[in-house]
């Protein structure tokens, strides 16, 4: 079994990619001699897989290292350990000449399509750029096609072709970057708060391509976002982390119909919904304090400090991911 | 009919720049605000409603803004009549403003008892020394944890929630009757979200202190809205009780937003239904009703001729032609 691309043949795997205990810490340095002072464990111990096809919600408040693991997936950070297995190969201590041919089938979308895209360089050539990078087409003409085509899968205008980025709208701007992202028919797309930056009207167009993009090209997608409602509708199932860790990890419908940590549950009561009538009847029950620092995470249980049913052993021992049913869970209550 | 209101903004206009680059960033609106209630001012980005709190305080750059038209009376005064002196003793005293980022409108440079302290001295005529107990009992209110220690603190030394529950603080010192926050909540991560709009909600509960809420989050609004103005293209294009604009949006701007938004009370493969097109430019409005190049029920009339709000029941009103009215 296999399957063609335009980069070429590659073997069916189950999982485009594993990811084992993933740590990623930044290292710290204070005082006068500039000493290190103990990292900040932005990502401490995640492990996840994300199947062909599949769109993997990776959500989190700020801080809690969502974004970092992105990155460290595509071998933007350095890993400071674990395992990364993508289509079956070890990547983890790729070289950045090795992990070229890779990035060709894993690309990524930014939050900020303001900052993302290049001033100077139209639409078309911003487009084209990683056809070139990769030498996927190498006439002109061909790449001309390939820029057109793309457009018309992301629902650009061809007369915006030789437009700059100042010159389009926030929405039309992230429908760029997903075409770049796409030009060179990446396997896994990782986007990082693709929608955040949107007006609410123009979020549901981009959140509404991306779910078309997935039935139309069986994307595998890591969607890394804040928002719990967003991740519902392009997410089929979704990761929830804490602090560097992921708390809770089950299929979309598992998730959202019975939350199981204790701070998914709070996340999913701190978030509004557009009824008044429903807001009326629903506990308002707010959890206290914020997310303590990376730097100095609390023993055990990184929640135990917020948490309304902590135990004693909650602040000793650091909960383990546990199946439970349909999802997996790393609170004591469920072990 | 109830008392009067504690805020009439009558017609008000806003615009900025001059000559051909001119344009009206707030056009013709008019609403109300009662003693201790609500109002959230909802829209995208472009759509007024920060310039529409900045022109109610009088706080609009100038230049290049400025007030051109209206009135915004509150508690019987017209604030736009009132000489620079005369405003300043309404501002941060009668009528206090949150912003949306408490780092950049707090003073990095004095220490937060100071800026809690300041306009209690200023405002009431409070010695230091009081005005200093005072603020460290608004940081108690805002349950602040080490009220007294942390009142010789600077605002670096904050998080972004705790920056705001100090911008809280200085809101309430002075007992304002009505307070303007602009999109109080939105640099802040959800679970702070929440307890930073819990707390805004109890306290002005407990002081009667009247609320304008502008957000562009609908999920924020039903929790804490009582009554709600939709704003597009700087104009007001919808206003009602929030149940009843939640029930029965009217105004097709409205309704797209309503349909438009991920909502967690829903079945998880709905798709969403996009308003198509872009947020208007406010120097290029199209002619006639500002949303009718996004509308699909847009006709000869709505190309031409601009709506202004029609009342169409009990408190709610819009600005379309082509909904009934009444």
């Amino acid at each position: 079994m296999g399957i063609h691309t335009l980069a070429g043949w590659y073997p069916m795997v189950d999982n485009i990619i594993e990811v084992e205990a993933l740590k990623v810490h930044f290292p710290v340095r204070g005082g006068f001699l500039q000493r290190e002072v103990g990292p900040v464990r932005a990502v401490d111990g995640v492990s996840f897989f994300v199947q062909e096809g599949e769109t993997l919600g990776l959500v989190g408040e700020s801080g809690c290292g969502k974004s970092t693991t992105g990155l460290a997936v595509l071998r933007m950070l350095p890993v400071t350990s674990g395992k990364i297995t993508f289509e079956g190969i070890d990547i983890t201590n790729f070289d950045q000449n090795e992990m070229r041919p890779i990035r060709r089938r894993m690309q990524m979308v930014y939050q900020d399509p303001f900052g993302s895209l290049d001033p100077r360089m139209s639409i078309g050539d911003i487009i084209s750029e990683p056809l070139e990078i990769h030498r996927l087409h190498n006439n002109k003409a061909d790449r001309r096609d390939r820029v057109t085509e793309l457009l018309l899968m992301v629902g650009i205008r061809l007369d915006m072709i030789e437009r700059y980025p100042h010159q389009l709208s926030g929405g039309q701007r992230q429908r760029v970057s997903i075409a770049r992202a796409l030009a060179v028919e990446p396997r896994l797309l990782i986007c990082d708060e693709p929608v955040s930056a949107l007006d609410v009207s123009i979020q549901a167009q981009v959140v509404n391509l991306f779910q078309e993009l997935q039935e139309k090209l069986g994307l595998s997608t890591i969607f890394v976002a804040h928002d719990l409602a967003v991740v519902r509708h392009v997410s089929q199932r979704v990761a929830v982390m804490y602090l560097g860790t992921i708390v809770e990890i089950a299929s979309r419908d598992e998730l959202y119909a019975s939350p199981k940590h204790p701070y998914t549950k709070a996340l999913m009561a701190a978030i509004p919904v557009p009824n008044p009538v429903l807001e009326a009847s629903r506990a308002h029950q707010t959890i206290d304090g914020e997310i303590p620092s990376a730097q100095r995470p609390p023993s055990g249980c990184r929640f135990h400090t917020r948490c309304i049913h902590v135990m004693p052993i909650c602040s000793e021992i650091a909960p383990e991911l546990r199946s439970e049913g349909n999802s997996s869970v790393a609170c004591h209550l469920y072990s | 009919m109830a008392s009067t209101p504690l805020l009439q903004v009558r017609n008000l206009t806003t615009q900025f720049g001059s000559g051909a680059g001119a344009f009206t960033a707030v056009n013709d609106i008019t609403f109300d605000v009662n003693a201790g209630e609500t109002v959230a001012i909802v829209g995208e980005s472009g759509s007024g409603k920060s310039v529409t709190a900045l022109s109610i305080l009088r706080l609009v750059p100038t230049p290049p803004g400025h007030i051109v038209a209206g009135e915004v009376v509150f508690e019987g005064i017209d604030l736009l009549k009132l000489s620079d002196a005369e405003m300043r003793a309404v501002r941060g005293n009668r009528i206090a403003m949150i912003f949306q980022e408490p780092m950049t409108s707090l003073n990095p440079s004095l220490t937060i008892g100071l800026q809690i302290a300041e306009p209690v001295n200023l405002h009431k005529g409070m010695p230091w020394n009081m005005a200093y107990k005072k603020a460290k009992e608004l940081l108690e209110r805002v349950r602040m944890p080490d009220a007294q220690g942390r009142l010789n603190t600077n605002p670096h030394q904050f998080s972004g929630g705790m920056r705001q529950r100090i911008m809280i603080a200085m809101a309430l010192a002075c007992e304002p009757k009505l307070i303007i926050a602009d999109e109080p909540t939105t640099a802040l991560d959800v679970t702070v979200q929440a307890q930073i709009l819990e707390l805004l909600k109890e306290l002005t509960h407990e002081t009667g202190a009247a609320l304008i809420l502008i957000t562009h989050d609908l999920g924020v609004v039903a929790r804490y809205a009582d009554r709600v103005c939709v704003m597009y293209g700087g104009k007001i294009v919808e206003t009602a009780d929030a149940c009843d604009l939640y029930e029965r949006p009217m105004h097709p701007y409205t309704r797209g937003l309503m349909a438009s938004i991920p909502r967690l009370d829903q079945p998880a493969g709905v798709r969403l239904v996009p308003i198509i097109g872009q947020p208007p430019n406010l120097a290029q409005l199209p002619p006639g009703c500002a949303f009718n190049p996004r509308c699909s029920e847009a006709a000869e009339r709505c190309r031409r001729d601009t709506p202004n709000l029609m009342k169409a029941g009990d408190g709610h009103s819009h600005a379309c032609w082509m909904v009934p009215h009444g």
